[in-house]
């Protein structure tokens, strides 16, 4: 089973610190692949925070494949971000030609439109860039395309990777970090199928196995949205599933609970908003999950969450100080990121809750699916 | 030498033209004459032989050859009185003396077509094979990455939406501060939560008194006491006044054919209703007999199936092949949908049912465009009925499997799967496997799955196989007493003890959906189009339905 390590703090930090995190869940993982998105970025990025940042894996050639297309689009680099490769890399790491962060500018005749329009702008050339990756065989592997956030993925163990990353020497400083360890269990090594996932601004990851994937995932390729391919790992759907019902249907954030693990009809009447609950529930049975599954998310104004599913329930804590959060899938991991913590105040969810932390890292949220109450813990 | 005159016994039957052959055992009989007597075909009469015997009858025995006349039992071989195999006379028998022979080499098909008739009989399809649905295997097992769900103690729902769901883009759903509200009065689609396996369209007339009051008492049972919610459909034919005035009709599919049967008195009834029906069921076409429309012979429309379906006793009842009203889908369809709509203040599902064909996507891709049609259920080969050519049972038809598999993915083409329902029909249970072959349909896409054959067979123990036996559901002479309107052999059927049946099948149905979802980790909703569940042992057929190939 996969390991989830996110931080949400006021200050920025480095991703090392979720893959220490990492590292004392390392029972629980196998070393196959690492993932990680950083939002909210600092240091060199800190004044780009309007730009959107390209983060893709490519060839050599790909490299050169890539910067002709974004010409070609009108896009102007602004500011590039290359990792200092480790010359003698861990043995379980897998090493590409080239590894980019680029920020841009954005191509004058998108510039001035409303943020909506240039949104689905960055995501049609996102899936260009991945088809035109996957024509000659993965000479491009793209993760994310969207102002402020960063992806980088490799296969290997996520120590050795950071390592290899030179994130212990020259990290890209965030507020909001996820990484992911992941257990390969179902599915072959392939960088599409390493959790963080990213749509448009948002992003989860998730531990456990759905099992009912195949129907999600016929559901939303069938919405006619061209964001939603890929689905290398059953574990996507959940990235999807928030972004459909917050950026098409509208919905407030907690409602991604109802989505994906509707109440039953009886327990609906505790709730001020069973009427809208109850077409929903009709509506979108198709997306109601079965777990056994632990969903960690990140939604676009920076708001973190856990969500779990509504029966078999995988480890999953949050916990934290005033100004840092953890949201982790073990307490050790949660102790190895913030130890100083008051342990009574960390928060297990379990079947009816949603647990937020808003930017800031002030308090954590827990949100009751059966009566629509929220339990604010402040944080010392 | 014999004259050619006592050896030519041409144009006549023997015995072994016969399809079933009725072995009798001379010294086990004790000639009650109850087998005789309850052979609903007269297939065996009394008869007498003369027998050589050797009797000694002084003190010293002195063994003599002796020709005496006997009286026993005798098979005829008039083709129209052949013996159908029920077996009824080995129900009968107090002493095990007599049973029917199933004659492989039999020359029946040869026969059967006297007078220039073709050969009518009740049933399904005679083909005894291994059907797709039966070979379909769920091979997703849940274990170490997945943890199985446990069927006795996790708890499932085991549900599924009869009515339009509207897509989710559509809800008149408004946000108001951190809260989703209801947005307005629009229309929004009645829809019914049911238990997925319902019983399919088997009307009265079609069935007997005894038979169809016990199924409406069991499925009563079964949504007020045991609170699964079983529906079933009238089939064409109406309802007992009392039942559709009453507040179980919220139980009932109202089904309405090419012949309108039994619609003069519903529509009567409306203003007295208690309570909507579950759904209204437009029957375009039938899985056992496609083309066909609706049968009920002259010899079961006797004085209370006569005023139920406004029609003079006695007379056959043929509903015409289609809706005599029906020009086209596009128009005839819809149009009745919106009637049966408006007849209910559009509180009531209705959608068509049709046979299983090539053509149902044209069907489908009409309803898909239709906001009232409430779902659409397509009923395939291995569908039974009570009167139908064999020709039309046996050689037409479209298997259910591909033709639903098709249809869900059309839907899904277009994004529709959730909006409206499939239901598949036509050979559920065929070999007694309600609730695999259910979740198989439900897998491959069904919403549900209907099931007609296999309630009789089990709840009142039909005798009918796929070998042709009895199958004489046609003739009003149903031995068990299911498909006859004669007092004398539905008294044979006792409608509690169908009622009970019906619960049985049913709860049993409910567990072992729970077995097979469970192992999937399965629980919350229906695995509708979890197609990664199944697997088949045959190429071809995993390559058509889009599942796993497994050996």
């Amino acid at each position: 089973m996969c390991r989830l390590a996110a931080i949400i703090s006021n200050e920025y930090f480095s991703p090392m610190e979720n893959i220490l995190a990492l590292e004392t869940m390392k029972e629980g993982h196998d070393g196959s692949g690492l993932g990680l998105i950083l939002r909210d970025l600092g240091g060199e990025f800190e004044d780009l925070k309007e730009f959107p940042v390209l983060s893709a894996i490519t060839t050599e050639k790909g490299f050169y494949d890539l910067d002709q297309f974004m010409v070609s689009r009108g896009f102007r680099t602004k500011h590039m971000w290359e990792p200092e490769l480790s010359p003698n890399p861990g043995p379980t790491v897998e090493r590409h030609d080239r590894y980019i962060v680029k920020a841009f500018e954005y191509p004058d005749h998108i510039r001035d439109k409303p943020f909506e329009e240039k949104a689905e702008f960055l995501l049609r050339t996102r899936l260009e860039i991945r088809a035109m990756g996957e024509r000659d065989g993965g000479s491009i592997r793209v993760f994310s395309f969207w102002p402020d956030v960063v992806t980088l993925k490799a296969v290997g163990d996520p120590l050795e990777v950071g390592e290899f990353f030179g994130l212990d020497k020259k990290p890209i400083p965030a507020r909001v970090v996820f990484a992911q360890g992941r257990q390969n269990t179902n599915y072959a090594i392939n960088l599409y199928a390493c959790h963080p996932f990213f749509i448009q601004g948002v992003f989860t990851m998730t531990n456990g196995e759905n099992t009912a994937f195949v129907p999600i995932r016929e559901y939303l390729t069938s919405r006619g949205e061209p964001g939603y391919v890929g689905y290398n790992s059953d574990s996507e759907v959940f990235a999807h599933i928030l972004h459909f019902m917050r950026y098409r249907l509208g919905y407030p954030l907690p409602y991604y609970k109802d989505v994906i693990t509707p109440l039953k009809d009886e327990e609906m009447e505790g709730r001020p908003d069973a009427d809208a609950l109850r077409l929903m529930k009709r509506s979108l049975r198709m997306l109601t999950i079965d777990g056994p599954n632990c969903v960690i998310g990140c939604d676009r104004d920076g708001t973190v969450f856990m969500v779990q599913d509504a029966k078999k329930l995988r480890p999953g804590v949050v916990g934290g100080v005033r100004g840092r959060v953890g949201l982790m899938s073990e307490v050790c991991g949660l102790t190895a990121a913030v130890p100083d913590r008051d342990t009574e105040k960390d928060v297990f969810p379990m079947k009816y809750d949603f647990v937020a932390v808003r930017p800031g890292a002030e308090e954590i949220e827990t949100w009751n699916q059966l009566d629509g109450s929220t339990t604010t813990i402040s944080l010392a | 030498m014999e004259s050619v005159g006592r050896l030519d016994h041409n144009h006549q039957l023997s015995l072994n033209d016969l399809p079933y052959i009725v072995r009798w055992e001379d010294p086990r009989c004790t000639r009650c004459g109850r087998c005789t007597a309850v052979c609903p075909v007269r297939a065996i009469e009394p008869g007498v032989f003369e027998k050589r015997l050797v009797e000694s009858t002084g003190p010293i025995p002195l063994p003599t050859t002796v020709r005496k006349v006997v009286s026993g039992v005798r098979q005829v071989t008039d083709i129209r009185r052949r013996c159908i195999g029920c077996a009824t006379c080995r129900l009968v028998c107090p002493n095990d003396a007599i049973r029917p022979e199933f004659n492989p080499a039999n020359k029946f098909n040869w026969h059967i077509n006297q007078e220039g008739e073709p050969y009518k009989r009740g049933g399904r399809r005679n083909d005894p094979g291994v059907s797709t649905l039966d070979q379909l295997k769920f091979t997703r097992i849940s274990m170490l990455t997945d943890p199985a769900l446990d069927a006795g103690r996790h708890e499932f729902r085991v549900r599924t939406y009869l009515g339009r769901n509207l897509p989710p883009e559509q809800l008149p759903l408004r946000v108001e501060g951190d809260s989703l509200v209801k947005d307005g009065t629009p229309f929004i689609p009645p829809v019914r939560e049911i238990f997925p396996i319902r019983i399919g369209g088997m009307s009265v007339g079609a069935l007997s008194p005894h038979m169809w009051e016990g199924l409406a008492m069991g499925v009563a049972y079964l949504n007020e006491v045991e609170r699964i919610p079983v529906v079933m459909c009238t089939g064409e034919g109406g309802m007992p006044p009392r039942l559709l005035k009453s507040p179980f009709l919220k139980y009932f599919i109202l089904q309405i054919a090419s012949g309108y049967f039994g619609w003069d008195e519903i529509i009567h009834a409306v203003p007295e209703m208690q309570c909507d029906p579950a759904a209204i069921e437009i029957k375009y076409g039938q899985g056992a007999k496609p083309g066909d429309g609706g049968l009920l012979m002259a010899a079961k429309v006797l004085k209370h199936i006569a005023r139920i379906r406004g029609v003079p006793e006695y007379v056959d009842l043929a509903s015409p092949p289609t809706h005599q009203t029906k020009y086209s889908i596009e128009e005839a369809v819809a149009k009745m949908i919106t009637s049966m709509s408006m007849l209910f203040g559009f509180r009531v599902p209705v959608y068509p049912k049709i046979s299983g064909t090539k053509t149902a996507l044209a069907v489908l891709n009409n309803l898909a465009r239709n906001p009232f049609a409430a779902a659409l259920t397509i009923d395939g080969e291995d569908g039974g009925t009570g009167a139908a050519y064999t020709v039309s049972l046996d050689k037409m038809g479209h298997p259910i499997a591909s033709n639903l598999r098709e249809c869900y993915l059309n839907l899904v083409k277009i994004g529709k799967q959730n909006e409206l329902p499939l239901f598949a029909a036509g050979g559920v249970g065929k070999s007694g496997n309600l609730a695999a072959n259910a979740a198989a349909l439900i897998m491959l896409g069904a919403s549900g799955a209907d099931c007609g054959k296999y309630i009789m067979q089990a709840a009142a123990g039909c005798l009918g196989d796929e070998r042709n036996r009895c199958n004489i559901c046609n003739t009003g002479k149903c031995p068990r007493g299911i498909t006859t309107q004669d007092p004398k052999l539905y008294r044979r059927l006792d409608p509690d003890k169908v009622a009970e049946r019906v619960v049985d099948v049913f709860v049993a149905a409910d567990k072992e959906l729970r077995k097979i979802f469970a192992p999937m980790g399965r629980s919350t909703e229906l695995p509708i189009g979890m197609s990664d569940g199944l697997s088949v042992a045959d190429k071809a057929v995993a390559d058509r339905l889009q599942i796993a190939y497994a050996c």
